[in-house]
């Protein structure tokens, strides 16, 4: 199971980032090896459908699941479409965050905000 | 001439100063721009009103077609289009209508369909034709409703826009068309921080302009100075004053309720005039 979490460097010990579409890095970890991967978000200075273009990296590298403390509406319609499950993150540690997910103790992302669109 | 009257804040005076210049015109055009939140068709309250759907074309996918090549969904600079779940899905609210998609799919699975965001209103009041762009909730840009409103602008010899709040692409839009811009600011150092974003673009933009100070008293204050370290002519001071801002809190056009108001219009308008045609 390959987990997706947004964060702010490419470091295990990096805080989680607050925003998905505009973060700066994704942390891509196999959950069966252990091993982790970063990718940077050329998403994040865009001027707009940043999610969009986060979340199309996010099924691109064929995530199973996103751990992350929000998301916008229209990354999730993307994210929803490819069937990568959402679940909210309970602090900014990533390596906590993975431990509680596999223990089954973070719950499915629900509260999906409408977005920082700009006209 | 084109007379764009803008100020970085809302509530400045945009549409008052705009209502009743083109007021005082006579016969003149009008033209609302604030297409988010259009109020100008309170004062003038139109008759004979024509309206007109606006749309734009957003691009339409044939799944039959499409190979999954990707070129529009790298090509789209606003990330209106995405790969999922092997198909094309297309977010209309982001799209910019540039048709660069459609341009570019190498299958033809992508063709144009038509989305109508808004409207543009027009009609009477006295002799003042009215114009006022109407833009739908939920839409992201109002700008080709802007480009709609200026193309009915050239067949009268004075007209007067009255631009969106702030300095944002909207705004940048109307000032292009404009001959001359007024910017209405209050004596205030938030009135003076948005003069600045406003006199920045247009100035940016090559346009001549003058300031308007609305709510104006008669002491030293943060726009007189800023107008004299910039050395920007201050056109109007419109005094801040109960029975004004009572007409116009009951949309009444005081240039057509008050003679006094008539005249201190008028003498902005031969202001600008003067100005305009130097």
């Amino acid at each position: 199971m390959k987990i997706a979490i947004p964060v702010n460097a490419k470091s295990m010990e990096s805080a989680i980032c607050q925003s998905f579409g505009r973060a700066p890095y994704y942390l891509f970890y196999d959950g069966e090896e252990g091993t982790s991967e970063f990718k940077e978000n050329s998403a994040c200075a865009s001027q707009g459908g940043a999610g969009i273009k986060a979340a199309q990296l996010i099924v691109d590298e064929k995530a199973d699941v996103l751990l992350t403390p929000r998301c916008g509406e229209n990354a999730a319609q993307v994210l929803r479409g490819a069937g990568v499950k959402m679940y909210k993150t309970m602090n900014d540690s990533i390596r906590e965050n993975i431990q509680a997910f596999k223990e089954g103790k973070l719950s499915e992302l629900r509260d999906i905000h409408p977005g920082h669109h700009r006209g | 001439m084109k007379i764009a009257v803008l100020s970085g804040k809302g509530g400045t005076g945009k549409t008052f100063v705009s209502v009743n210049l083109a007021a005082v015109a006579g016969d003149a055009m009008y033209v609302d721009c604030d297409v988010e939140e259009p109020n100008g068709h309170l004062f003038f309250k139109p008759g004979a009103v024509k309206t007109r759907q606006v749309a734009v074309e957003i691009p339409l996918v044939d799944s039959e077609r499409c190979t999954g090549c990707r070129v529009c969904v790298d090509f789209c600079n606003y990330h209106a289009l995405a790969w999922v779940g092997g198909g094309v899905k297309i977010f209309d609210e982001i799209c910019h209508s540039c048709g660069g998609c459609i341009i570019l799919c190498p299958e033809k699975a992508l063709t144009g369909k038509e989305k109508v965001i808004g409207q543009v209103q027009r009609g009477k009041s006295e002799a003042v034709t009215v114009l006022s762009g109407m833009l739908n909730p939920g839409i992201p840009s109002g700008v080709p409703i802007i480009k709609e409103l200026l193309k009915g602008t050239e067949e009268k010899e004075r007209v007067f826009i009255d631009c969106p709040p702030g300095s944002a692409c909207i705004v940048m839009e109307t000032v292009a068309a404009a001959d001359y811009c007024i910017l209405v600011t209050e004596p205030t150092v938030f009135g003076v921080h948005n003069l600045n974003m406003v006199w920045e673009l247009v100035t940016l933009l090559g346009k001549p302009c003058g300031v308007v100070i609305n709510k104006f008293v008669e002491t030293e204050n943060p726009a007189e100075k800023y107008c004299a370290e910039k050395e920007i002519d201050v056109i109007g001071r419109i005094p801040f004053d109960a029975e004004l801002g009572l007409l116009n809190s009951n949309a009444l056009i005081a240039v057509r309720e008050k003679a006094k108001y008539g005249r201190l219009f008028g003498d902005l308008l031969a202001r600008i005039t003067g100005e305009v045609w130097l």
